[in-house]
């Protein structure tokens, strides 16, 4: 049996998402020689198209480039996927289960008329996968039908990134198919900073309900700049108005793999443990020393984040 | 204006769930269940907008065992117009749902069909777009604010970037984020009230519904477990203990 692989790079503002660097990991346990790339851009969509082509274990990327697709609008993008998987004769399309993904890959699904794996966490044969369900309390090993597409989105925070360094072929795509005027981008609110990205930051510091108000998040701002942290936060946090919800980590916010994971007082609920259950080391900080995220935190330390903050800024210098 | 809210039973999200030891599943038997939450938050929604006049007409929908009439109570409770109980003692998956719901939306004709973002038992995260996809109409998830007009909706959706503003005409999907809204505390006087409100039972056969190509589900077991950790007692000592782990 031969199969061939379509991902679709996730990308922003010309930059392409490293969750595409990361489905392409996965992709890679399916079928290694037979993995294509499409970008699905406006006018950037070449230059995007390059820093895939370096990606190892990629053969081709095809670019699409139409003003339609400045914003990543699922009702305008799936059909044109479906269009290029029927075209190509793939027979996997996968995409990262960012929002981007999570959005977009259910409707291409559809439209296939095919089941779709959300969250794959492994490959054991090209039809046969993990995924997690219920917050990550379980795994549950799925076969998807052998005679259809197959439809997923991969679980970033369980592969590291595919490395660079590759030359692969870059064609541009003609997909005609119409675009619908029903949905209509307005606009984005983005926060900027110069800190680590969440997603993708080798470490990150946390903070939850026990921060208490956002002019006290500043403290787990600074102590994250100083060891050079992106910054998270629990549902509480984000819900309570200390943070945006861009920040939030655990089931229904982002899902991160960090070498160093340090959260500052939440209580370890399962919503936002799922968030987290990759991390390396997890150090937790809370004053109840019978909060559950001492469970599964690799160091614990009892205390006022209050006092212990100070004291750690000194102690790392 | 008229809107459906999907509405599925699962078990309560405070529960510890347990793997049945023969890999076949989790125990479902005997342990609490209620309605999913992201839904509970699509019924408010929907409940607010009829409150406050911008639509008439509000029907919970689910698809599920004769116990999932106990979410479609919730939801009549919550001030839902009326329900559909379309029975299947099999679980569904998300692509055969979405043909169910775009049978119901075809015959009902709502403005909105408003869903979870996704279900806290599978986590699948499927279904809104699944339904819109079959339905060709426009989809807005993971929505934190809706702003109703007559004939479209302005959506803020929370994204991996921040927030994102969509226009969509209606009729449309719109899925439902934890931040939408606070659904309130139900009151007997409306439990009792909601005894009284139809439900109409369906099956995937009155509606035409073939079952859609499914996933065959081989084997559930627990997560790989961590490591259990240790207890510093002092701050030198964790920064004692990061270093030796070269992580600081
Ligand atoms: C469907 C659903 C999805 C959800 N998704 C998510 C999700 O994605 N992410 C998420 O995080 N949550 C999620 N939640 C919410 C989750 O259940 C918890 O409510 C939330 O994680 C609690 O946040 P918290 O730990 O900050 O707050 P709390 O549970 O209130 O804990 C605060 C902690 O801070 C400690 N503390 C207080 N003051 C101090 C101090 N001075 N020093 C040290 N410690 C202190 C307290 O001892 C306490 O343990 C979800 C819930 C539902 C129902
Ligand atoms: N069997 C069902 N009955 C009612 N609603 C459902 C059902 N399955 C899915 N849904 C709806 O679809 C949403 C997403 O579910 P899922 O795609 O399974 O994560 C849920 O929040 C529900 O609103």
């Amino acid at each position: 049996m031969s199969y061939k692989i379509l991902i679709i790079a996730d990308h922003l503002q010309g930059a392409l998402n490293e969750s595409t660097a990361r489905t392409i990991a996965c992709a890679q346990q399916i079928a290694p020689d037979a993995i294509d790339v499409l970008v699905l851009a406006d006018d950037g969509a070449a230059a995007i198209a390059a820093e895939a082509a370096r990606i190892d274990g990629v053969a081709t990327v095809y670019h699409a480039d139409d003003a339609a697709h400045a914003h990543p609008t699922a009702a305008v993008l799936a059909p044109r996927i479906a269009a290029a998987v029927e075209r190509g004769g793939y027979s996997h399309v996968l995409g990262p289960n960012t929002t981007f993904g999570k959005d977009l890959m259910p409707r291409v699904a559809a439209l296939l008329g095919a089941p779709m794996v959300t969250d794959i966490m492994a490959v054991h044969t090209p039809h046969e996968f993990d995924r997690p369900i219920y917050a990550g309390n379980a795994v549950n090993t799925v076969a998807a039908p052998a005679d259809r597409v197959l439809v997923a989105s991969v679980r970033c925070a369980s592969y590291p990134a595919a490395a660079g360094g590759n030359e692969a072929a870059i064609e541009p795509l003609e997909l005609d198919v119409e675009v619908p005027s029903h949905t209509r981008f307005v606009g984005l609110e983005q926060q900027t900073s110069d800190r680590p990205d969440l997603q993708t930051a080798p470490k990150v510091v946390s903070g939850g309900r026990g921060v208490g108000s956002e002019e006290n998040f500043r403290i787990i701002y600074n102590f994250a700049d100083k060891i050079g942290a992106a910054v998270g936060a629990s549902r509480a946090a984000v819900d309570a108005g200390y943070v945006p919800n861009d920040m939030q980590v655990g089931q229904t916010g982002k899902i991160i793999s960090p070498t160093l994971y340090i959260c500052f007082g939440i209580s370890g609920a399962i919503q936002h443990l799922a968030g987290i259950k990759d991390a390396g080391t997890i150090v937790a900080i809370n004053k109840d020393e019978d909060a559950p995220i001492f469970e599964i935190a690799d160091i614990g330390l009892v205390g006022d984040l209050f006092d212990i903050i100070p004291e750690l800024e000194r102690a790392v210098g | 204006m008229k809107v459906l809210v999907s509405v599925k039973r699962a078990i309560d999200y405070n529960v510890r769930i347990q793997i049945k030891s023969d890999g076949s599943g989790v125990v479902t038997d005997g342990v609490k269940h209620s309605m999913n939450p992201f839904d509970e938050i699509a019924v408010e929604q929907a409940i607010r907008w009829k409150e406050a006049g911008l639509c008439d007409e509000v029907v919970a929908v689910t698809i599920g065992p004769d116990a999932a009439g106990e979410q479609l109570r919730s939801a009549l409770a919550f001030g839902c117009d009326r329900a559909i109980h379309v029975k299947t003692e099999e679980p569904v998956q998300p692509l055969t749902a979405a043909g169910v719901f775009k049978a119901i939306a075809e015959n009902e004709q709502p403005q909105v069909f408003l869903m979870g973002k996704q279900a806290i038992d599978d986590d699948a995260s499927q279904t809104g777009p699944m339904t819109a996809a079959l339905l060709g109409w426009p989809q807005a998830t993971f929505a934190s604010s809706i702003e109703l007009a007559d004939d479209s909706a302005r959506v803020t959706r929370e994204v991996d970037a921040g927030l994102e503003t969509l226009d969509v005409d209606l009729p449309a999907v719109i899925t439902t984020d934890l931040r939408l809204n606070e659904p309130r505390y139900l009151k007997l006087p409306n439990i009792m009230k909601a005894k009284k409100k139809p439900i109409e039972s369906s099956s995937l056969d009155e509606l035409g519904v073939a079952p859609a190509a499914a996933l065959e589900s081989l084997k559930t077991a627990p997560p790989p477990q961590r490591e259990s950790g240790v207890r510093v007692e002092s701050v030198d000592e964790l920064v004692a203990k990061l270093k030796e782990k070269s992580l600081l």
